[in-house]
C-alpha cells in the first residue's frame, strides 16, 4: 500500500494549475454602503454604531484611536513604499441591506463570488477541488468590512463551539470578548494594531470549550472587493483547557492599480493543555508585473500559550500582497508550552515581504520551532525577521530555527535577520540557515526527463517547501501547491 | 531509416572546438559503445545529443527517425524518446524521487495524448522497477539523488530509464564508480530494457560493462571524432593496449 506521505508528495504533481495568473482578480458588482474616505472620532463612532455595539466597545475603539494619533508608522522593516495617506482611505464598506440571518438570505451575487473563489457557502459542499471524502469545513465569509455568512454554526453549537463573526461575538458573548480582546495584542502594540483596534470591521470569533475537540476545520475567507477601502480584520480564538481547534484563513482581492491596505489583528489564547493550529494561505493581489497596485498586508498576529502544556502552531503560505509585513508570534507563558511557526513566503515581480516570527519564552521548559522558507523571483525582496527571547524564568527552554532561502534568477534578494536575546545559560538555541538557487543543472535534468521548465521550477520550489506543506491539512497543502505553481508562471527564462 | 544519425557534428565550448566532425549511425535493436580517453569529448557528445544549453553547435546535424532534432529543446527531444543517463546526476533536495518520476512519466503520457497514471498505480510500477534494481522502497521517498551514494545515483538513472521506456538511451559512464555487484544489477537492467524497437549508446572509458552488456558496435572517440569502429573485439583490444595504441 502507498503510504500517506507518498500520496501527500504526489499531490502537487497531480494538479496542473489552471490558466490565468491571478484568477481571484475579478470584481463583484454589488451595491454598497461605503463611508467617505477619512478618519476621525466621528468615523470611529459611526463604525461602532453600524455594528450595534455596546458602549464599552465604542469607548475601547476611541481609546485606541486616540493612542494611534500619537503614533508613527514603523520604519524598521526591509520594505519600501510611499507614505500612506490615511485620510484617503475609506474605513467601512459593506454590501447594502440588512445583514442576512441565514444562508438563504445571502445575496446571490455574493454566493457566486465565493463559488468562483472555490469556497461554496452551503453546507452540502466541500471546498472546490477537494476529494469527496475530505473532511467538512465550516466557513466564515468576510466581504470587505462585514461577515456575510458563517456555515455549520448549528452543528458546531451542538459541540459547544462558538464560531461567528467578531461583531456578533461582541453582542452575544461580551464576557469572553471583554476578557480577551486586546489581551494578547494590546491596543498600542504598534501603529497598525492601534489603527485596527480603532476601526476594525469584521473577522472571526472562535471559542472552544473545555476538553472539546472542534469537530471540523474552521476557516475564514477574506475578500476585499470595494475600491479605496481598507480592510481591518479582527480575529480572536480562544481554546479553553484541553480544547483543540484547527483554523484556516484565506485571502483574495481584485486586481486594481492602486494599493489597498489590509491591517489585521489576530489574537489566539490557549489555556492549559489546549492546542490551536492556525494556517493561512494568503493570496492577496500582489500587483502587476510593473509593480503597480496590490495589497499592503500589515498584520499583527500573536498567540498566548497561557496554560501549561498548551500549544500554538502557525503555518503560513504567503504568495500575495505587494508588501507583506507580518510576524505571527507566540508568547510562551505556561510551563512546558510549545510554539511553532512554519512559513513559506514567495515573492516575485516587485513584491516585498518582511516576515517571520517572535517566540518569547517565559515559562520553564517551553519549546519553540521555527521553519521558514523564503522564495524570491523577479525583482522581489524577501526577508526573514525573527526574534527568539529567553526570559530569566524560562529554565530549560529550547528553540530550533531553520531559515532557508531559494533564489530564482539574478535580480531578486533574500535577507535573514535573526535576533536572539538570552541570558539563560540553560536555554538551548539552535539556528541553521541556507541559501540556494534553482540551478541550471537541476532544470536540465528535469527537461531531459520531459518536464517543461515552468513545471520543473514549480516542482523544485514545492520540494523546497515540503517541510512546511506537511504541516498543512492535505486539502490545503494541495491548494498551497497549486497557488505556488500559478504564482511561478513566467518566473523562468 | 536509422533511429539515430549524427552527421559531421561540430561543437565548440567557450570558443574551444571539442567535437570536430563526429558521425555515427545507430539502428533500432542495436547497442553501440562509444569509448575514449578522459577529456576526449564523450560527455560533450552525450549532452549535445540531449540538447543541453552552453554548447555551441557550429556544424552538422542530429536526426532521430529521420527528423532533424538539432534545434529542439531538451524536453522535446525527451518526448521523442531520447534519454540521457548523466555521468554526474544532480541533486534536487525536497522533491521526492517518486514525485519526480511521476512528473516525468506524466509529461510523456500527456505528450502522447494519454491519461496520467493514478498515484497508487504509479507507486506500484515504481516499486517494481526499484526492486528489479535491488533498491529499497524507502529510496523512492528520498529527495532526488539527495544524499545518494555514487552507486545509488547510477542505479537511479537506470530506474528512470526503465520507467520512461525511451527509444534511445544514452548512458554516460553509468558503469563508473560501481562495485561488481552493482555493475551486474545495472547491466541486468540495461539488458532487460533492450528490445528490437530501441537502441542504447553506452559511453564509457572502460570495457568492463561490455562484458555484461554486449555491444553490436564499438567506436573510439579521440580528437573530436570517431577514429575507429569495430565489433566487440575492438574494446578488448583497447583494454589490452590502451588508447595510446591508436595514435601509432
Ligand atoms: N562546460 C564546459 N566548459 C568548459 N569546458 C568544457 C565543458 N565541458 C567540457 N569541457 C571541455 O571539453 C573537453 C571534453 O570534455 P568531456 O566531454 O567531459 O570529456 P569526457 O567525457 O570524454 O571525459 C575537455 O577538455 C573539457 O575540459
Ligand atoms: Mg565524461
Amino acid at each position: 500500500m502507498p503510504d500517506q506521505n507518498e500520496l501527500h508528495d504526489l499531490v502537487g504533481s497531480e494538479h496542473a494549475a489552471a490558466g490565468s495568473e491571478y484568477s481571484a482578480g475579478f470584481v463583484t458588482d454589488i451595491e454598497t454602503d461605503t463611508l467617505p474616505p477619512g478618519l476621525d472620532e466621528g468615523v470611529v463612532r459611526v463604525i461602532s454604531a453600524k455594528k450595534d455595539e455596546p458602549e464599552w466597545m465604542t469607548e475601547w475603539r476611541l481609546d485606541a484611536f486616540r493612542r494611534w494619533r500619537e503614533m508613527h508608522t514603523p520604519r524598521w522593516a526591509h520594505v519600501q513604499f510611499p507614505d500612506i495617506d490615511f485620510q484617503a482611505i475609506s474605513y467601512f464598506s459593506a454590501p447594502k441591506g440588512d445583514a442576512p440571518k441565514s444562508l438563504d438570505e445571502v445575496d446571490p451575487a455574493l454566493l457566486r463570488t465565493y463559488e468562483k473563489l472555490g469556497v461554496p457557502l452551503h453546507e452540502r459542499a466541500r471546498l472546490a477541488g477537494v476529494r469527496e471524502d475530505a473532511p467538512e469545513v465550516a466557513v466564515d465569509a468576510v466581504f470587505d468590512s462585514i461577515s456575510v455568512a458563517t456555515t455549520f454554526k448549528d452543528r458546531l453549537a451542538e459541540a459547544g463551539v462558538v464560531f461567528c463573526s467578531i461583531s456578533e461575538a461582541i453582542r452575544e458573548h461580551p464576557e469572553l470578548v471583554r476578557k480577551y480582546l486586546g489581551s494578547v495584542v494590546p491596543k498600542p502594540d504598534n501603529f497598525y494594531a492601534a489603527l485596527n483596534s480603532a476601526v476594525f470591521s469584521d473577522g472571526s470569533f472562535v471559542y472552544v470549550p473545555k476538553h472539546t475537540r472542534c469537530p471540523m476545520e474552521l476557516s475564514t475567507i477574506f475578500r476585499i472587493n470595494a475600491e479605496n477601502t481598507g480592510q481591518f480584520e479582527r480575529t480572536l480564538i480562544i481554546a479553553d483547557e484541553g480544547a483543540y481547534v484547527s483554523y484556516l484563513e484565506g485571502c483574495t482581492a481584485p486586481m486594481r492599480d492602486e494599493n489597498q491596505l489590509h491591517a489585521a489583528v489576530v489574537e489566539l489564547v490557549a489555556l492549559d493543555d489546549a492546542e490551536i493550529k492556525y494556517s493561512t494561505v494568503q493570496n492577496w493581489y500582489p500587483g502587476d508585473d510593473q509593480g503597480n497596485g496590490g495589497i499592503y498586508n500589515f498584520v499583527t498576529k500573536r498567540g498566548a500559550c497561557l496554560g501549561e502544556r498548551s500549544k500554538i502552531s502557525w503555518t503560513q503560505v504567503e504568495t500575495g500582497s505587494a508588501i507583506t509585513w507580518k510576524y505571527p508570534s507566540v508568547v510562551l507563558r505556561g510551563a512546558d508550552s510549545v510554539g511553532e511557526f512554519y512559513s513559506v513566503a514567495l515573492t516575485r515581480n516587485f513584491q516585498q515581504a518582511d516576515t517571520g516570527t517572535k517566540m518569547t519564552h517565559i515559562g520553564p521548559r517551553t519549546k519553540s520551532t521555527i521553519i521558514s522558507k523564503g522564495i524570491s523571483a523577479g525583482r522581489s525582496q524577501n526577508s526573514y525577521r525573527g526574534r527568539v527571547r529567553m526570559n530569566p524564568g524560562a529554565k530549560g527552554a529550547r528553540n530550533y530555527t531553520q531559515c532557508d532561502s531559494l533564489l530564482i534568477g539574478e535580480n531578486c534578494g533574500a535577507h535573514t535577520f535573526p535576533y536572539i536575546e538570552s541570558k539563560l545559560p540553560s536555554a538551548m538555541i539552535e539556528h541553521e540557515a541556507t541559501t540556494s538557487k534553482v540551478s541550471d543543472e537541476q532544470l536540465f535534468l528535469c527537461q531531459q526527463r520531459g518536464i517543461d521548465p515552468e513545471k520543473a521550477v514549480s516542482m523544485i520550489v514545492n520540494g523546497f517547501c515540503r517541510d512546511v506543506f506537511r504541516t498543512l491539512p492535505m486539502e490545503f497543502a494541495m491548494e498551497a501547491a497549486q497557488l505556488l505553481e500559478v504564482s511561478l508562471e513566467g518566473a523562468v527564462g | 531509416m536509422s533511429l539515430l544519425n549524427v552527421d559531421d557534428l561540430r561543437v565548440d565550448v567557450d570558443d574551444k572546438t571539442i567535437l570536430n566532425g563526429l558521425s555515427l549511425t545507430v539502428d533500432a535493436g542495436e547497442v553501440h559503445a562509444v569509448m575514449g580517453p578522459n577529456g576526449s569529448g564523450k560527455s560533450t557528445f552525450a549532452n549535445v545529443l540531449a540538447g543541453r544549453p552552453g554548447y555551441d553547435v557550429t556544424g552538422g546535424a542530429i536526426t532521430m527517425d529521420g527528423t532533424d532534432i538539432t534545434g529542439l529543446a531538451p524536453e522535446e527531444r525527451s518526448h521523442r524518446g531520447l534519454f540521457l543517463a548523466f555521468q554526474y546526476p544532480v541533486e534536487i533536495p525536497g522533491v521526492s524521487n517518486m514525485e519526480f518520476l511521476k512528473a516525468a512519466v506524466d509529461a510523456h503520457a500527456r505528450m502522447r495524448g494519454e491519461d496520467e497514471t493514478s498515484a497508487p498505480e504509479f507507486i506500484g510500477r515504481a516499486r517494481d522497477a526499484a526492486s528489479r534494481l535491488e533498491l529499497d522502497v524507502d529510496f523512492l521517498k528520498r529527495g532526488v539523488n539527495d544524499g545518494f551514494s555514487g552507486g545509488e545515483k547510477k542505479r537511479n538513472e537506470i530506474l528512470q530509464m526503465l520507467l520512461l521506456e525511451p527509444r534511445l538511451a544514452v548512458l554516460d559512464e553509468t558503469d563508473s564508480g560501481l562495485d561488481i555487484d552493482a555493475l551486474q544489477v545495472v547491466a541486468a537492467g540495461i539488458n532487460a530494457f533492450r528490445n528490437d524497437g530501441n537502441a542504447v549508446v553506452l559511453v564509457t572509458h572502460y570495457q568492463r560493462l561490455l562484458n555484461h552488456v554486449v555491444p553490436d558496435r564499438v567506436h573510439v572517440l579521440t580528437g573530436g571524432r570517431i577514429v575507429r569502429s569495430g565489433d566487440r573485439s575492438l574494446a578488448l583490444e583497447l583494454e589490452d593496449k590502451g588508447y595510446g595504441w591508436l595514435d601509432d
